[in-house]
């Protein structure tokens, strides 16, 4: 430690006739405080510049408890036929999309990677996945709808274009720290780019893509869900509507319909993953 | 001090790894548990203070029947029994003196000790046990940043915290160099004949236990098959504890070394952990 | 090792030939599903409208450069809520996903039936989206930046509980163990041995997940819960392209900084 004994010497002594607290956390003095202030400023700030209608709250406060309840007593059956379509086009769409959206990736990914993309294709690739991660799918869909139109193509294309950012990104980033030594190995054998690639990054990443890939499937189903209530398909749309209505019982059995496929697919996705690792 | 009448172990997966143990430890006697690894030694102390549950038998503290203590009376009864660990289980992320302090939380309420607020009287004692184990400069460094001498010092400095009656080391020195794990066994050995406390020690290193002990204790499939003074360790006895050997020329070494790497081969195995 | 004798000669192959074949069959399942998949949606697309998706485009785009910065100074106490909305709800979620996350690991559990609820809790948080949670919010507890917060906190319980958990199954039980055999108390074991193990997680999950909120928060405004999102959806349904231009540009500064304080802080902690 940088510590030099006469600065402990107090504290020793200190603790030896019986009085003794821990160290702060944050040994520098003047950065504490500073960061307690910013808090307490942020604090008060946020006090003044919050205000809620708290007779608005109170009002509802029966319509949540009416939400609650309509969990035990889901409706699936009225609406069930608009369900189930919603239900089919999210399916087709989260499928679609994922398949689309990881070919689509693993060129991007493979230009993103530092280690092996030339600087100008990298840039490229970068600005792809930056753009695809900072806008939130449903600003993506608004834009895809006014292109496409009403409809499951939009939603397809937006998760497909989600998906690029996010698989691209953590597939550079597992190519950029795969080992370099299988790298040259094969390079060395003479190996054409592709074979190159086949044969010394795919079996580092592959593992850990397929995993990805799982994730994703799930993350796009939850998506699909949410993108429908600005008009691109699936069971958002039916969600949206029910809540609009108060009809929080439909709402509930959607709701208990999502959790449900989402709570499965993540076993699947644990079998899966036992197989492949 | 410590009675164990009838103790018997046998672990969910079938191995029975104590097998109607007796044993009583007066208080002021230092004990070592010597037998080869799988005997049961770490099992039997861990019985003792209960981080194993006995299938049956008693154990007896201060002629008081902890075996099927719950709640705040296991509570009390582990602070009357400290425990020195093989791995050193420090708490790496807390300081030295926090490390040394926990060793009296039986003895503070929850929120004084949450926000370090012990009393000063634990505090000099805390300060005057790392004085004695030689790391009283150290005391707000963190755990990991000590070497293993080192974080064995602050376990037995954790455990005497407790002002116990009762101490249980398991395998204190098995992963220090050889002139470390002397000085390590000395301090134990110095520190429980100061404060009177019944010891039990379990260790790996037959000479190292004769040099330091009053009593031998062997274990051999959980069973005790000797008991008796140190220097009545004979190579037949040898034999029947460890098994066949020619004890004449140190061998046991090189033994243990071909013998460990299988054995974690197989624990990986039976971990599941693919290959 | 898979080697298929073929006239005599040994070939090598990477896999037994009946793995090989289930892998096919699997990729050809993947295949069939994909297609009838796009068979649906083409079903239920109107195809002729694409044909003029170009244009649309390429007009969008036009409207939407220059992006309109003379409403720069209004949007910007939007972007201050929509921050307190991701804080906020970031704070409340995890004020409640930290205990949840005791109880739903195995290790440190009090009871299965706590552990699943626990679970249950969080599986639900974590499948439904904030803008979900927020347009029920709305319903009930009125539009405004509450039902934004709330909404956020709801959908942080299942991410932070479920990353928190799976940190504390994964300490070290010695010094668990050892904190236990001093005769300390149940909270006391949890306060000295499980805590510190977890802090660093703790603290890299939180901001981790506080980077997404913002982002997550920045749409919230389109169904009614505050923030920056109103603005959007009012220049996004007046056509004002341009001004939904200067909003991205806005979203876009907002999330870069975001990642870089949330890389700092989960830079110092580790
Ligand atoms: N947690 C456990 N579950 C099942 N069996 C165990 C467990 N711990 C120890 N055993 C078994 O009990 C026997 C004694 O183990 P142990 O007490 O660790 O021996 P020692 O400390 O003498 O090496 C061994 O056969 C071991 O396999
Ligand atoms: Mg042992």
């Amino acid at each position: 430690m940088s510590q030099s004994p006469q600065l402990l010497e107090p504290r020793l002594l200190a603790a030896k006739s019986g009085s003794w607290r821990p160290k702060p956390k944050i040994s520098n003095a003047s950065l504490r405080w500073g960061l307690n202030a910013a808090v307490l400023v942020y604090l008060v700030l946020l006090y003044f510049s919050v205000d809620i209608n708290w007779s608005r709250v109170a009002q509802g406060m029966d319509r949540g408890l009416a939400f609650m309840g309509s969990f035990l007593t889901p409706d699936f059956i009225s609406r069930g036929g608009e369900i189930a379509i919603g239900l089919r086009e999210s399916l087709t769409m989260t499928f679609a999309a994922t398949v689309i959206g990881i070919l689509l990736a693993i060129p991007v990914g493979l230009g993103a990677a530092r280690n092996i993309a030339p600087t100008p294709v990298y840039f490229f690739c970068r600005a792809i996945i930056a753009l695809s991660r900072t806008f939130q799918e449903i600003i993506i869909a608004i834009l895809f709808v006014a292109m496409f139109g009403f409809g499951p193509l939009a939603g397809v294309v937006t998760l497909a274009f989600a998906t690029i950012g996010f698989m691209a990104k953590l597939l550079a980033e597992d190519i950029e720290d795969a080992q370099r030594d299988p790298m040259e190995a094969v390079r060395a054998t003479g190996a054409s780019w592709l074979q190159w690639i086949n044969y010394a990054v795919q079996p580092q990443v592959m593992p850990r893509l397929i995993g990805l890939s799982l994730y994703r499937l799930d993350i796009n189903f939850r998506e699909s869900a949410v993108i429908g209530i600005v008009g691109a398909g699936g069971i958002g749309a039916t969600l949206n509507t029910s809540i609009n209505r108060y009809d929080y019982d439909t709402s509930a059995a959607v709701l208990l319909v999502i959790i449900g496929i989402v709570l499965m697919s993540e076993y699947l996705s644990g079998y899966v993953r036992k197989w492949t690792a | 001090m410590l009675k164990l009448k009838g103790l018997t172990k046998r672990y969910a997966t079938g191995d029975l790894a104590l097998n109607n143990i007796d044993l009583e430890v007066p208080s002021g006697q230092v004990l070592a548990l010597i037998g080869p690894s799988g005997a049961g030694k770490s099992t039997l102390i861990r019985c003792v203070n209960r981080l194993v549950e006995p299938t049956s038998g008693t154990i007896e503290l201060d002629s008081k029947d902890i075996s099927n203590a719950r709640g705040g009376r296991l509570r009390q009864a582990r602070r009357q029994i400290g425990m020195i660990f093989q791995n050193y289980a420090l708490v790496e992320r807390l300081s030295v003196m926090e490390n040394v302090l926990s060793g009296r939380l039986a003895y503070v309420g929850f929120w004084r000790s949450y926000f370090r607020k012990f009393p000063e009287s634990d505090i000099k004692q805390a300060f005057e046990l790392l004085e004695r184990v030689g790391l009283e400069t150290m005391l707000d460094k963190r755990g990991d940043a000590l070497s293993g001498g080192q974080k064995q010092r602050v376990g037995i400095a954790r455990a005497l915290m407790q002002n116990p009656k009762l101490l249980l080391v398991d395998e204190p020195t098995a992963s220090l160099d050889p002139k470390t794990s002397r000085q390590i066994m000395r301090l134990i050995c110095e520190l429980c004949q100061e404060q009177n406390l019944a010891t039990i020690i379990n260790i790996h290193d037959v000479a190292l236990a004769q040099q330091f002990v009053h009593r031998v204790v062997g274990l051999r499939a959980g069973e005790i098959v000797y008991d008796g003074a140190p220097d009545g360790l004979s190579p037949e006895i040898l034999t029947t504890i460890y098994g066949e050997e020619d004890w004449s020329v140190d061998k046991r070494d090189d033994e243990e070394e071909t013998s460990k790497p299988k054995e974690q081969d197989v624990e990986a195995a039976l971990l599941g952990g693919h290959p | 090792m898979p080697i298929k004798i073929v006239n005599d000669t040994p070939i090598w192959q990477r896999r037994e030939p009946l793995q090989q074949r289930l892998i096919w069959f699997g990729y050809f399942l993947a295949l069939m599903l994909f297609l009838l998949c796009w068979k649906i949606i083409s079903d239920n697309t109107i195809w002729e409208f694409l044909s003029d998706a170009h244009i649309q485009a390429a007009s969008l785009i036009g409207r939407m450069i220059p992006p309109d910065w003379s409403i720069t100074g209004s949007l910007l106490l939007p972007l201050w809520d929509t921050l307190n909305i991701a804080t906020v709800g970031t704070a409340l979620g995890v004020l409640i996903a930290f205990p949840l996350a005791f109880l739903a690991a195995r290790n440190t559990s009090p009871h299965p039936s706590l552990r699943a609820f626990a679970l249950a809790i969080i599986v639900s948080s974590r499948s439904i989206n904030a803008l979900i949670w927020a347009i029920l919010l709305v319903t009930i507890v009125g539009p405004g930046l509450l039902a934004g917060m709330i909404a956020i906190a709801l959908r942080s319980i299942g991410f932070v509980g479920k990353l928190l958990y799976e940190a504390i199954e994964e300490i070290h039980p010695t010094p668990v163990e050892a904190v236990s055999s001093t005769g300390a108390g149940r909270m006391q074991v949890l306060a000295y041995s499980v805590l510190p193990q977890i802090m660093p997680a703790f603290a890299g999950i939180t901001v981790y997940r506080w980077d997404i909120n913002i982002r997550e928060s920045t749409v919230l405004g389109l169904v009614g819960a505050g923030g920056i999102g109103l603005q959007m959806n009012a220049a996004i349904n007046n056509l004002a392209w341009g001004q939904v231009a200067t909003v991205f540009v806005l979203i876009f500064a907002t999330v870069i900084f975001s990642e870089w304080v949330s890389a700092k802080v989960r830079h110092a902690v580790i």
